[in-house]
């Protein structure tokens, strides 16, 4: 057994306050893995007390379309767009080796076999950890989507000034 | 073992990054400021990744120790 010392926290401030460190995401590719990453770091960085914000944007908003919409849009281009490629977080592409579906099927295999969270039960954590997930006006607006489309407890949409104000206001910022 | 008085255990066992983590930073957040929180995980990147939530959040890692492939942490909450 080791019994360790109560050495101050490195982040102590000078009035013996932890400092609240800030990091930002930036969800832009939409894909298996780096949706994966996306959540690990977000959930993490939650139950580490940090202020999390992650910017969602173009193919990474296709992650928080409620899994079960099927088709979004309002016209054929982007009804179609949502077709071919199936939103949801539960329905994200690996961007090598998909191989039609068969490499995301083998990944949730392997991930419940070695008791790895999925990234739907890491979003949910993050959200109920208190981050904040700021979905992209612009993109909304290029692919159709509707408030009603994405998952419940994201904050107003927003646009690149308030992305770029909460990464120069972070410790830390992820384009991920 | 020990006459720490423990509030609650948390069994992280068998789950991997970052759960033990995140359900500990839950459990913390039902106990009281001064209160010892026990937490046994079987991550071995757990041990490291407690130092950096320790030291990152100010809760002290009062006590640590292995047995046969479990981890267990004590957490005082800040």
């Amino acid at each position: 057994m080791t019994a360790l010392a109560e050495a101050p926290a490195a982040q102590e401030a000078s009035d013996g306050a932890v400092k609240t460190r800030k990091l930002v995401i930036v969800d832009y590719s939409g894909e298996l893995e780096k949706t994966w990453a996306t959540m690990i770091l977000a959930s993490t960085a939650g139950a580490m007390e940090m202020e999390v914000s992650v910017f969602v944007t173009f193919w990474g908003l296709q992650t928080f379309v409620k899994d079960r919409k099927r088709i979004t849009g309002e016209n054929w281009m982007q009804k179609m767009m949502s077709f071919m490629q199936r939103p949801g977080v539960s329905h994200r592409p690996l961007s090598k080796m998909n191989f039609m579906g068969m490499g995301p099927w083998m990944m949730f295999k392997l991930a419940k076999k070695y008791n790895v969270s999925k990234p739907k039960d890491l979003l949910e954590m993050a959200q109920a950890l208190g981050v904040t997930f700021v979905p992209c006006q612009m993109t909304m607006d290029m692919f159709g989507l509707k408030r009603e489309d994405l998952i419940d407890g994201m904050a107003e949409p927003a646009g690149a000034a308030t992305a770029l104000q909460l990464m120069t206001d972070a410790d830390s910022t992820l384009f991920i | 073992m020990t006459d720490l008085d423990i509030k609650l255990k948390v069994d992280a066992s068998g789950l991997s990054c970052p759960l033990p983590i995140v359900r500990t930073a839950q459990a913390m957040k039902t106990v009281s400021s001064g209160d010892l929180v026990e937490v046994i995980a079987t991550d071995p990147g757990s041990v490291k990744d407690f130092e950096a939530w320790s030291k990152s959040t100010g809760n002290v890692l009062v006590e640590q120790d292995s047995n046969g492939g479990k981890f267990r942490f004590v957490l005082r909450r800040k």
